[in-house]
């Protein structure tokens, strides 16, 4: 199918700036959901708030757009009450590491089969600019003027020492592994997480001094590596990309089938 | 037939009527003095197939809760007042996207931690306005086991009648309460099952375009129909919409689709009101000690009725003021100072015949807590 089958062109234009990251990943996701070949109607997409959470309206899924922060929360509720659909939580850094952040540690303890791929731009873009739990040492953004003195979270680490199962990072410049990356991550059976940097030119970017979009994606391109690779070696200050965890380990969902089971043996006294 | 009569506490036999009211999915975090709802929901869910998930907090529980909701399940979550605080915006999700769940709240002493193992009816106006917002809402309560069953069942009947989260506020002493209860049978208390759109695949579904009589047909996620579902102001498909006059139809809506339907959401019980001079009105655990008094003073000749309420919200305005008219005064009973009052007195031709007896220190609301009030009605003195 093309892209347009994907998408709900009744609500274009989107609201994303040009040049914005956002939509390339949406642009990926869909292409691994038709590599996959998974029917629309089996599809449950469910996001938080922020201009990457608004990726919602525009797929022509079921999509859950819900509150701030606990995209995954209700996420837990869908998969766990209908197991056999798909479901993906495309979020915000600010949405999954901040106000969400108790959520994604969880679902990643529980390794119930949900994708959560974080569209993580180091700031806040829909209010604004402000600085996110992601946004480097000494960045600028609106509400760190002199510079952010919060260190932030390394994702892929947060993620596994959570435990997820599937953990990795790809940019919006490689998209081509995004689109493999995203794919691997939908197939995996426990709860995968996709660290996306995603470039936002109207926030971080000026803030920052990237003059455009295409600054930022040389950087994605010059200041990432494939992991473990030569360059890293010499320059620690590389970000690594690609698949860090791929494990298999017992599924949520699954693990209730055999709750619901060993229940239904029981008699009403509870006694086998 | 003999009957199944069982003995148990208030929150068990809650517990029962959910799951006769056909809850598939739970989702909660532990907190007294409602986790024996949690507790034994865990085990009996699963036995039915039903899922159980105890969640990282109330927040998430509450979201999970109207995710599952969203795929067709009889959903429902139970907390008291710091976990009922938590789950305010979330509950307001619900009210904006029109999704059916239960909220369970057996209220505690508060605010704040409070007093954790004591009866309290401080939540009623939180229930009434706590997620943000102007909104409508349902709130039912009961007073003793066999009301809790028929209470819970009816949150679960409204909540998919109208599609709207219904919070069940129950209170410490009627959730801990040990006594009887007779398990109606199946098909004894009507059970509403949701109601499903007829539209066939390939043909547009408009899952917020309002029927002629205001209800909204549904659509499972994982069926044919894929829409979205947000808590932005949204249009029939539910896209987002900043357009005054979507935005004005919407807000109209929901306030209307309850507000607008009080007469049938009102439940009141009444006992001797007819012959009543002095009306009590009460609600919840405070209305066993109403009720007692009334037969107590009835026995001596005192003309004393009692209307107890069990539609907290919307507020049953005209069953309180054709009973208020009636007699010549009226005393509200409840554990806080005076959310009920307000209300009553609110809707009352005569408000400064309306007084409080009431009880916010931990203890359940004696009957010499209504005497004295009503000695010095009757003028005989404090
Ligand atoms: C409870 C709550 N707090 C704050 C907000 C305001 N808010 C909306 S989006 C957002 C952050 C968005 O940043 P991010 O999640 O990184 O997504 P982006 O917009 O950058 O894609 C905030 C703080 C809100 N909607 N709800
Ligand atoms: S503000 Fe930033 S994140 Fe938001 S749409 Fe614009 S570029 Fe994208």
């Amino acid at each position: 199918m093309a892209v347009k089958d994907y998408i709900r062109e009744r609500f274009f234009p989107h609201l994303w700036c040009p040049g914005c990251g956002h939509g390339t990943i949406m642009g990926a996701m869909i292409r691994a959901i038709e590599n996959l070949e998974i029917k629309k109607r089996n599809i449950v997409i469910v996001s938080g708030i922020g201009c990457s959470s608004r990726i919602c309206g525009y797929l022509d899924f079921h999509t859950l757009h819900t509150i701030h922060g606990r995209a995954l929360a209700f996420a837990t509720g869908v998969k766990l009450s209908r197991p056999e659909l798909t479901v993906l939580a495309p979020m915000g850094d600010g949405d999954a590491f901040s106000i969400g952040g108790n959520h994604l540690i969880h679902a990643a303890r529980r390794n119930i089969d949900i994708t959560a791929i974080i569209m993580n731009n180091s700031i806040y873009g829909m209010t604004g600019g402000q600085y996110s739990p992601s946004t480097g040492y000494g960045d600028f953004a609106t509400t760190a003027p002199y510079g952010n003195i919060d260190r932030p979270f390394d994702v892929v680490e947060l993620a596994m020492g959570a435990g997820a199962t599937f953990v990795a990072r790809t940019t919006t410049y490689h998209v081509t592994s995004m689109i493999k990356i995203i794919e691997k991550a939908i197939k995996h059976k426990g709860f995968s997480i996709v660290e996306v940097l995603s470039q936002c030119p109207t926030y971080y970017g000026r803030k920052n001094k990237f003059a455009s979009a295409v600054e930022m994606l040389k950087y994605y391109k010059t200041h990432t590596t494939p992991i473990g690779s030569k360059d890293k070696k010499n320059n620690l200050e590389l970000i690594e990309r690609g698949i860090f965890v791929e494990e298999q380990l017992p599924e949520y969902c699954e693990e209730y089938d055999k709750v619901i089971q060993k229940a239904s043996q029981r008699g009403r006294d509870g006694k086998a | 037939m003999k009957k199944n009569v069982l003995f148990l506490q208030g929150n068990e036999a809650c517990v029962e009527a959910a799951l006769y009211a056909g809850l598939d999915f739970f989702a909660g975090y532990p907190i007294t003095p409602s986790t024996e709802v949690a507790e034994l929901l865990s085990y009996r869910l699963p036995r039915k197939g039903g899922k159980f998930i105890q969640m990282e907090d109330e927040l998430s529980s509450m979201c999970a809760i109207i995710g599952a909701s969203l795929t067709g399940k009889k959903t429902m979550t139970a907390t008291s007042g710091p976990g009922f605080s938590l789950m305010q915006e979330a509950l307001g999700f619900g009210v904006m996207t029109e999704t059916p769940c239960v909220v369970l709240n057996v209220q505690r002493g508060g605010p704040s931690t409070g007093l954790p193992t004591s009866g309290s009816q401080g939540d009623i106006m939180q229930a009434r306005w706590g997620t943000h917002g102007e909104h409508a809402i349902i709130a039912l309560t009961a007073s003793n086991n066999q009301d809790v069953f028929a209470m819970t069942v009816e949150a679960f009947n409204l909540s998919e009648t109208f599609r709207s989260p219904v919070v069940l506020l129950l209170d410490e002493v009627v959730g801990h309460t040990r006594e009887k209860l007779i398990l109606p049978e199946p098909g004894e208390i009507n059970v509403v099952e949701r109601l499903k759109t007829s539209v066939p695949e390939g043909t547009d579904y408009h899952p917020y375009l309002p029927r002629e009589d205001g209800r909204l047909p549904m659509s499972d996620f994982g069926h044919v129909h894929r829409y979205n579902v947000t808590g932005l102001a949204h249009d029939m498909w539910g896209f987002p919409s900043t357009n005054p006059e979507v935005v004005y139809e919407l807000m109209r809506h929901l306030v209307d689709k309850i507000q607008g339907h009080t007469h049938e959401i009102s439940m009141t019980k009444e006992f001797h009101v007819d012959e009543a001079e002095i009306l009590l009105v009460s609600y919840g655990a405070s209305a066993r000690t109403a009720l007692h008094v009334v037969e107590d003073r009835r026995q001596r000749g005192e003309k004393l009725g009692l209307l107890e309420l069990q539609t907290l919200w919307p507020f049953p305005d005209e069953i309180v003021k054709k009973r208020c008219a009636a007699v010549e005064c009226v005393i509200v009973v409840e554990m806080n100072m005076g959310q009920i009052l307000h209300e009553v007195k609110r809707v009352s031709d005569n408000p400064e015949k309306v007084f409080l007896a009431n009880r916010i220190d931990g203890s359940f609301i004696a009957p010499a807590d209504i005497l004295n009030i009503l000695r010095i009605i009757q003028g005989k003195g404090a």
